[in-house]
């Protein structure tokens, strides 16, 4: 009953094929006058981690609440698994910057909030919800509120409410930006390890050039005005050399380098 | 720590009750009395029936005034708070009502609806209903965005984002709006009943005064201010009893 029932809902996707689980046409997207998205076009591979990269006001957490179905797009099209988005759905989970957790509601009620609104009884949700807390290393946490817990805590909390809905696609809108350095380089090696142990594909909103470098598959440089992907860089080499190396590797350093290259003169 | 709030609440309560006292004694004015003899007064009220009754026609306005307000208050405020449109077409009308004379309002309702208990409803519902209501439309429209957007992202329905997050996130300022609000209304009732016809409460403190037995005068108004205490408090527990982890603050870093 535990950990199958996680399993039997699991989609069994193979990893190494290079399929598209979410894919972005023609987006256009008008706030009145202004223009946050033009014409853009984006494929994000299954079972990988993409970030969507770029200075502030270049429209990516736009981009990502469109994907998300919380923003409508002007005109174009989200596609995830083949099927045109039309709001927000089963198929995709959001882990917000803010954790936007309830705080009248203990940890494992935040946890389980998705599963009840997808109607999962409440036996099967807590224990559902029990099990991703564990996961998330907040075990004994279950029942206390999301003021007694740390920042770094807190997110993971978020992390815990959306691995529980078991979607395919996982929508991280710059969730390490609230918390403190330390923590957030753990969250980025857990993030690596939570990448490569699920079948799921992640779109990550991040400012941090290290962070995109260091946690992606493939990184989406976008620039503003009018927002647009300038570039698309995969870094080959040194995912495999564990979550130690890969901050001294020369590749990672390089790429590092020519993305600040390209993006200093955008940043005001 | 609970016994020390509430010693230090029994402190307070007997610091004010001394100064009456010292206060009737010196005397500040003729037409002013002791605690005790307030208290000799309230006792005796309370033996011969008299308060009783008294409450028995001053609850009436009261509750029915302060249930309305509080359903319709907060449903409106609610409204009012989730759309600019009723925003626009009902504020003015609250925030009128609230900064209103009320006083010298009464004989106009008293023109319009008579001098029974529709009148002293409406006069409790003057005083209770705008706080309440813009209390509840403020913290609706304040709700936290990503919040919100939570809901949606995770498949709540419109009606469930309102019911599961909207209401229960502005809950302790929609709670704040109702205690200013049933204060407000217990205001209503008496003046209500001093301004309208004497009834209950009302007559006790016209009657006493006017045949200078400030004590009993003073004993009426010391027991609305108990009630309403006693009633205030009920809505802080109710309060706990839905909402438990708000009592504990907002997560605001």
């Amino acid at each position: 009953m535990d950990t199958s029932q996680t399993n039997v809902i699991d989609p069994k996707v193979d990893k190494s094929s290079n399929d598209v689980a979410v894919s972005v046409s023609n987006l256009s997207k008008n706030y009145g006058e202004v223009e946050a998205l033009r014409d853009m076009s984006l494929e994000f591979p299954r079972g990988q981690l993409t970030s969507l990269l770029g200075p502030s006001g270049c429209g990516k957490t736009t981009l990502l609440k469109i994907i998300a179905g919380l923003l409508e797009p002007s005109s174009g099209t989200v596609r995830v698994n083949g099927k045109a988005v039309a709001g927000p759905g089963p198929d995709r989970a959001f882990v917000f910057q803010d954790f936007a957790l309830m705080p009248w509601a203990s940890v494992i009620k935040n946890v389980s909030f998705g599963l009840e609104m997808r109607g999962v009884a409440k036996n099967e949700r807590d224990e559902i919800a029990a099990n991703y807390i564990a996961e998330v290393g907040l075990q004994g946490f279950e029942n206390s509120f999301p003021h007694e817990l740390s920042g770094g805590m807190r997110q993971r909390v978020g992390l815990a409410r959306a691995l529980a809905v078991d979607a395919d696609v996982l929508l991280m809108d710059e969730p390490f930006s609230a918390v403190d350095e330390q923590t957030r380089r753990k969250f980025q090696e857990d993030l690596l390890e939570l990448v490569d142990s699920k079948n799921k594909t992640f779109i990550f909103v991040t400012h941090s050039i290290e962070e995109a470098v260091y946690v992606s598959d493939q990184i989406a440089i976008l620039l503003p005005r009018p927002s647009r992907v300038s570039e698309i860089i995969r870094p080959s080499n040194f995912k495999e050399k564990g979550a130690d190396a890969i901050r001294r590797d020369s590749e990672y350093l390089d790429i590092v380098d020519d993305i600040w290259a390209s993006l200093r003169n955008y940043v005001e | 720590m609970k016994n020390r709030a509430l010693l230090l609440k029994f402190l307070s309560a007997l610091a004010l009750c001394i100064a009456w006292e010292v206060a009737g004694r010196i005397p500040v004015s003729y037409a002013f009395p002791t605690f005790l003899e307030s208290m000799g007064a309230l006792i005796n009220m309370t033996l011969d029936g008299t308060l009783m009754s008294a409450y028995g026609e001053t609850l009436r306005p009261l509750i029915i005034g302060i249930v309305i307000s509080a359903i319709f208050g907060v449903a409106v405020g609610i409204w009012v708070g989730l759309s600019e449109f009723f925003d626009w077409l009902f504020s003015p009308i609250f925030i009128v009502m609230q900064a209103a004379p009320l006083a010298a309002l009464i004989p106009l309702l008293v023109l319009a609806y008579g001098i029974g208990l529709t009148s002293k409803v409406i006069v409790v519902c003057i005083m209770a209903m705008p706080v309440i209501v813009l209390n509840t439309s403020g913290a609706v429209k304040n709700t936290p965005k990503s919040l919100k957007e939570m809901g949606t992202s995770f498949l709540a329905s419109k009606f469930e984002v309102i019911l599961r997050i909207v209401i229960p996130a502005a809950s302790p300022v929609i709670f704040a709006g109702l205690r200013l609000g049933v204060s407000a209304g217990f205001i209503g009732a008496i003046l209500a009943e001093l301004k309208i016809t004497p009834t209950g409460v009302g007559d006790i403190i016209t009657y006493s005064r006017s045949i200078a037995d400030y004590a009993s005068m003073y004993a009426a108004i010391f027991s609305i201010i108990v009630l309403s205490v006693i009633f205030l408090n009920l809505l802080d527990k109710l309060e706990t009893v839905l909402f438990r982890g708000n009592q504990r603050g907002y997560i605001s870093d």
